[in-house]
């Protein structure tokens, strides 16, 4: 059974979820990957406004395909989280609340998760065609010449993702692994 | 001598760089399909089957399977009677790649400099293209779209003669066991060993291209894929790093004669999007 959720997230809402919960998104989420995280962190360290509010936010890590004429978007599954592991505790630290992506978070990352109320989810990582149906709006927000690494704010409706790290640091990816090596 | 004109070889280029990324291979659906009835894992089962549907959609809507349409990885079999006539080869194929990734609606993945400016080229080019002579007048294209994600995960080493199968072992096991959930599990595991440092790496790579299922025709070397296969499942990291018993669908080992002195080995894990497609002109 999926719990369904709506942006943006609360500390009420991060510190009900538990590492394995499935989530049904609902509401407003952004997109950012690698280039749009170092512009990101390069406006925070000059002390400038970022291109979108971040308090209660969750960022996607995506970097979607063009949209066929008549679609929203193209295929949009997530892209590696690691990458985006020297970020995401700045971001955190300035509100952002959610991270969705896949692959495992440093240890950094995790102990801001838990500092700040934090959650990080995972789509599932090469269904992207699947994940691009619940999205129902797409519009560029920031950093338009970086093409599919462009900053998307995106509308969806009941996307799927599983928690992975929660507020709590609990991992599921240690959990999963544990529970089934031999 | 048979002709070929550059032209035919841009059309099949574009046409395959699309459907190679809306089309999973049959041999791949039918083992992610024979993986959801060995998965003990109910959210790795659930993860397996959306996996499935995913592909269904792609299908149906002529859309990416996933949406790193990779770098266009060409191998080309070039037969030695045949003649190509036109344009430049190699600019044939990166023009098909262009058109392909523009018409298909296809991600532009490719930056210009690795470390440098990394501007994106908008056009996927250059394509990393292969190309072997071979007998006869045909002409095999192979289209393989690789990700970014999984070839992160890959890794070479050269080990030395005397760390045997065990060492070959270790290695791939730890190189998988490392990746965890990063690579989107089920993955495919391609391993070289033996020739160069560049040999081992491009063999690793065209033991992606085999039908899943199919062994070496080795047996000693069918035996480390059954073992090796084992161990990796073992590891319990299951489809997506959700935990589970299916963390690869194949090991694939390609070898080729080593020096005196070297054992080098390459592991190339792939995605469970294991794209590619061919055509014979």
């Amino acid at each position: 059974m999926s719990r369904i959720i709506n942006t943006p997230l609360t500390d009420e809402v991060t510190c009900s979820l538990h590492a394995g919960d499935r989530v049904l998104l609902n509401g407003i989420i952004y997109t950012g990957r690698d280039a749009a995280h170092k512009r990101l962190a390069e406006l925070l360290e000059r002390g400038e406004k970022l291109p979108f509010e971040l308090n209660g936010q969750i960022i996607y890590y995506v970097g979607p395909c063009p949209a066929k004429p008549g679609n929203v978007i193209g295929s949009a599954g997530p892209t590696t989280s690691g990458r985006m592991d020297a970020y995401a505790p700045g971001l955190m630290e300035m509100g952002l609340k959610g991270m969705i992506g896949k692959g495992s978070r440093s240890k950094d990352v995790i102990d801001s998760i838990v500092r700040h109320k934090c959650v990080y989810f995972a789509a599932i990582g090469g269904a992207g065609a699947l994940l691009a149906e619940a999205i129902k709006e797409a519009e560029i927000v920031a950093f338009a010449d970086l093409g599919p690494e462009a900053i998307y704010k995106l509308k969806v409706e009941n996307f799927p993702v599983t928690v992975i790290v929660d507020a709590e640091g609990k991992d599921l990816y240690e959990i999963g692994r544990s529970q089934y090596k031999r | 001598m048979r002709e070929l004109s550059t032209d035919v070889i841009t059309n099949t280029v574009e046409r395959l760089c699309m459907e190679s990324n809306y089309f999973l291979p049959w041999d791949v659906k039918k083992a992610l399909e024979d993986a959801v009835l060995k998965e003990e894992s109910p959210v790795g089962r659930d993860t397996l089957l959306d996996i499935l549907k995913n592909a269904e959609i792609a299908e149906r809507n002529q859309v990416p399977i996933c949406q790193d349409t990779g770098l266009t990885v060409v191998f080309v079999e070039l037969g030695q009677d045949l003649r190509l006539v036109g344009g430049d080869f190699n600019e044939a194929i990166n023009e098909g790649v262009r058109r392909g990734y523009k018409n298909g609606y296809l991600r532009k993945s490719a930056v210009d400099d690795p470390f440098l400016v990394r501007k994106n080229t908008g056009d996927n080019t250059p394509a990393i293209i292969h190309t072997t002579i071979v007998k006869g007048d045909k002409l095999k294209i192979i289209i393989a779209p690789k990700g970014g994600g999984s070839e992160n995960m890959s890794a070479l080493r050269m080990l030395t003669p005397s760390e045997g199968i065990k060492g070959i072992k270790k290695f791939v096991v730890d190189t998988v066991d490392k990746a965890g959930s990063n690579p989107c599990p089920p993955v495919i595991v391609g391993v070289g060993i033996g020739g160069t440092i560049e040999m081992t790496a491009l063999i690793a790579k065209k033991a992606l291209l085999r039908t899943v299922g199919e062994h070496n025709p080795n047996p000693e070397v069918a035996k480390l894929e059954n073992e090796l296969l084992e161990e990796i499942n073992n590891l319990g990291i299951g489809p997506q790093g959700f935990g589970g018993r299916i963390t690869a669908l194949a090991v694939n080992i390609e070898t080729f004669p080593a020096h005196l002195a070297s054992m080098p080995v390459a592991v190339n894990i792939q995605c469970h999007a294991a794209r590619h497609k061919e055509a014979v002109l």
